[in-house]
């Protein structure tokens, strides 16, 4: 079978599925997630991996957001409620309550946090000029956490800022 | 030359750095008449002069080179070894280190240091040896060396007119016939033409005589003979040197031309004859192919031959002496294992690897009735890991003779700049210590003896007058502890007087007058930050680095130190030290639904509260009576702010920690098993946490955080404060 032929079969735009392969056309993949009916997304080469919620070590005296620390393969892992942090819907842990774990290589060093979200939805193709600046009006989530706004259908996605996100100083703050 | 030499030098470096500490060692047990030891520090020596003219550091060969004359004239009895000669030659052997380590970091040096030795060298060296038989070559040697001086200065303030003597220029004959196999050890007869062609004008003649013909030739042989005419001001001896290392493959002959007049003529016109001739610039001819082919074993077999050619001169006991001497290395991040260590990692992998196949093939057909062999397998399965991590910790173990090394020089200067004599008695020093501690404990035990010769050694005559021996004794001993390292530095000096300390405290601000407290406590303001007991602050101590600074470091291994003393008997340092970072042995305890683990090393006793020894004093402060000791009682979930199912004291368990000096309680609901635990840091991920030095991951896969006593103890201190300042306002 000739996937390039394939390929060039299919329509230029959009995610499409055969057989279970997705071709990516063109863009860049974001991972989006629910904090209760609101929808973000993260660079999807930034995830480390996703879990299912488990109660992690409390961490004495930390801020409100921070959960704790999780043992993830012998790596000591914070946890940080983006519900909390964000002050967007209960912070409620349920079944379907995950973990998004995120990893960033700044210049020094990288760092890995785990992330509480409500669930996980999709992964979307997005053109980076699909990328809207986010208004000034400033919700409760702070504006430098926010990189831009996509339109996805009738909904309205917020792209967090990782580099930003992974400022472990910030949300200890 | 095809082949990048600079990928030797760290071997070259690490080797010298050996020599050098070889050599000082030496040079301190060094006493008149003892020829083993000179020709041992010779041979340190030649090695290092050897190494540095093939890697080009030719400031340090000519130095070095300076340092071995006079080891030379010591070795053959020519002069008698007096203290000041060993005395030049330990701060010769500073300016060696110094040298190696400028080439190494390619930075400038204390020119006029090395300047001022190499003078003092070549001023005793100019003076005539003691030895009333000093014969005439003897000072031909001497003389002859003065061009080695002159170079050796030569990036230096020349101030020495003191080479009176002009050098004469004699003209040598050198027939060098080198064995076939030459190469193959490693030699390059360029390397032995470039070092001729220092020492003066060269004219170099190959014999092609024997060369077979191009199809028989094999490439890794040497066919070539040369014959050499060099004028020079240099000695017989000092060509004979360079010609050191091959001395025995090769038939050689060197004659001064005078002599030989007759001889060397005619065997000349022989060779000239039907020779071609070899310049050193132009290397077209055979031996240019000889040294490719033969570099790659030359380079490798290099450094074997520094150790192995002087060994082979003279007594395979110094051979061992030198090969089986601890190897040092600065801060480069490598470790020399022992091949026993590596055998047995290999072995228990090996061990492993069957007991994982034995358990997956019992886990491809399992059922219920192999579950016997499934509990046995899993047993092992225990055993090798445990092994294995313990080979692997070993890996890291190094004999603390690395940290106790440099006392015997350091307490030899201190002793000459008090004018006290003082023995050093060093034991234990194969005990073993993990590589990263070692580096870290160096300082303060520098610092501790360093005191000791200083404060804890008396003057001489205040020795006498106590009836002492003159001579002051200080002792280094380490030994295993469970699973602790335990470092005692000891004098037999004055002692610390407890009520001098007390007073200076006071004087000082560090403690009120009306306190009482005991020896140990008294001893403990040693190391407050801010106290320095010194009458006079010295050249030795006072370089600003207090005790308080001994103590952080020594607590920042997670060790403690304690002092004993006598008055007038002297005073010993125990340093009490984990035997590696990565490894801690912890006591869980819990709290609420917490986990947290104390490192065991701060714990000094679990109890049950006794109801009746608690006192509420002060306004609501809450001690316990511990024996004498008061303790004040923290509530971890009050520090930490978590629910705790136990908030009365009435028979709650108490953790008595100590940190700082201070000893508190630390109120837990339950206390669970010991263990040890692998530290993991909080950092990599998060941030430092207040009360927390670290976590750790216990054995159900979650994670528990280790206290930080001191970090308790702060937070706890910090508190109280908050709680007085509210009280004030409200007051207010």
């Amino acid at each position: 079978m000739n996937i390039q032929a394939m390929a060039q079969e299919i329509p230029p735009e959009g995610e499409h599925s055969l057989e279970g392969i997705d071709f990516i056309i063109s863009g860049d993949q974001y991972l989006t997630f629910l904090l209760a009916d609101e929808q973000y997304a993260v660079d999807i080469l930034c995830v480390e991996e996703i879990r299912s919620w488990e109660k992690p070590t409390i961490i004495p005296n930390a801020p409100l957001c921070i959960k704790g620390v999780i043992n993830m393969r012998g790596v000591i892992v914070p946890i940080v409620d983006l519900r909390i942090k964000f002050h967007v819907g209960e912070a409620v842990y349920l079944d379907t309550t995950v973990v998004i774990v995120l990893t960033y290589q700044s210049e020094d060093k990288s760092r890995t946090i785990g992330f509480v979200v409500d669930a996980v939805s999709d992964v979307l193709n997005v053109e980076e000029q699909e990328i809207k600046p986010a208004p000034a009006f400033g919700g409760s989530v702070a504006q430098q956490f926010i990189e831009g706004l996509i339109n996805n259908d009738t909904n309205i996605v917020t792209l967090l800022n990782v580099a930003q996100l992974q400022q472990i100083e910030r949300h200890a703050s | 030359m095809s082949v990048d030499l600079s990928q030797f030098i760290p071997s070259f470096l690490e080797e010298s750095f050996e020599g050098l500490a070889l050599m000082e060692a030496g040079l301190l047990n060094l006493h008149p008449g003892d020829n083993e030891t000179i020709h041992s520090i010779f041979r340190a020596a030649h090695s290092i002069k050897g190494g540095a003219g093939t890697f080009g550091f030719n400031n340090v060969t000519e130095f070095t080179h300076l340092v071995e004359t006079l080891l030379d004239e010591m070795r053959d009895g020519r002069r008698e070894v007096s203290s000041s000669d060993i005395e030049i030659l330990l701060e010769s052997v500073d300016c060696i280190r110094l040298l190696i380590e400028a080439a190494r970091d390619e930075q400038s040096y204390d020119k006029e240091k090395v300047a001022k030795t190499s003078t003092r060298l070549s001023e005793t060296l100019a003076n005539h040896p003691s030895t009333s038989n000093a014969t005439l070559r003897n000072d031909e040697s001497v003389n002859n060396h003065s061009p080695g001086v002159d170079s050796t200065i030569s990036d230096a303030p020349k101030d020495e007119g003191a080479l009176s003597e002009a050098p004469v220029k004699n003209q040598y004959n050198i027939n060098f016939i080198p064995e076939l196999s030459l190469a193959k050890t490693g030699n390059d007869p360029l390397f032995l033409f470039s070092a001729l062609a220092e020492l003066g004008e060269l004219t170099v003649f190959a014999s092609t005589a024997e060369l077979p013909a191009l199809t028989d030739i094999d490439a890794q042989e040497l066919y070539l003979h040369w014959n050499i005419l060099l004028n020079s001001t240099a000695s017989i001896a000092d060509i004979a040197e360079i010609f050191e290392w091959v001395e025995d493959e090769c038939v050689l002959d060197i004659t001064l031309i005078e002599e030989a007049q007759i001889k060397t003529e005619s065997h000349q016109d022989l060779i000239l004859g039907n020779n071609p001739e070899v310049s050193l610039s132009n290397n077209e001819s055979p031996a240019e192919k000889i040294v490719e082919v033969s570099s790659e074993t030359t380079l490798s077999l290099a450094s074997e031959n520094q150790i192995e050619v002087p060994a082979v001169n003279n007594s395979t006991i110094e051979k061992e002496a030198i090969t089986s001497k601890p190897k040092s290395k600065a801060d480069a991040g490598s470790i020399r294992v022992g091949v026993d260590k590596v055998d047995s990692l290999i072995n228990l992998v090996g061990e492993l690897v069957i007991t994982q196949s034995m358990l997956s093939e019992l886990g491809n057909d399992f059922d219920i009735s192999k579950v016997e062999r499934l509990t046995n397998g899993l047993e092992q399965l225990l055993q090798n890991t445990k092994e294995l991590q313990e080979s692997v910790m070993r890996i890291r173990m190094l004999p603390i003779s690395f940290a106790f090394n440099r006392f015997p020089r350091l307490v030899h200067d201190l002793a000459i700049k008090t004018g006290k004599e003082i023995e050093l008695i060093i034991k234990g020093e194969q005990t073993e210590l993990d590589k990263t501690v070692m580096e870290q404990i160096g300082d303060p035990l520098t610092h501790l003896v360093r005191n000791a010769a200083d404060h804890g050694i008396e003057s001489q005559e205040v020795r006498l007058e106590n009836g002492k021996a003159v001579k002051g004794v200080i002792s280094l001993d380490a030994y295993h502890q469970g699973g602790n390292i335990v470092i005692e530095i000891s004098d037999d000096g004055a002692g610390i007087n407890p009520e001098v300390i007390f007073k200076k405290a006071v004087e000082k601000g560090l403690i009120d007058s009306s306190v009482t407290l005991t020896d140990a406590q008294t001893y403990d303001l040693l190391f407050e930050p801010g106290f320095s007991t010194a009458a006079a602050i010295t050249d030795i101590s006072g370089r600003g680095v207090g005790m308080d600074v001994v103590k952080r470091n020594i607590q920042a291994l997670g060790g403690r130190i304690q002092v004993d003393s006598v008055i007038g008997k002297g005073s010993t340092f125990k340093v009490n030290l984990p035997l590696t970072l990565a490894i801690l042995d912890g006591q869980l305890v819990r709290v609420g639904t917490e986990v947290y683990i104390i490192p065991l090393i701060a714990i000094v006793e679990s109890l049950q509260i006794d109801d009746k020894l608690i006192n509420r004093v002060s306004g609501d402060m809450v001690l316990y009576r511990l024996r004498e000791d008061n303790v004040p009682i923290i509530p971890l979930y009050q520090i930490f702010n978590l629910k705790a199912e136990k908030k009365d004291l009435h028979n709650a368990l108490l953790v008595v920690v100590e940190a700082d000096g201070q000893k508190v309680g630390l109120l837990v609901d339950d206390l669970l098993a010991q263990q040890q635990v692998v530290i993991k840091s909080l950092k990599d991920n998060y941030q430092q946490v207040d009360g927390v030095s670290g976590a750790t991951i216990l054995g159900d896969g979650s994670v528990a955080m280790i206290l930080d006593i001191s970090g308790i103890i702060h937070m706890a201190l910090e508190r109280a404060q908050q709680t007085q300042t509210l009280s004030s306002y409200s007051v207010a």
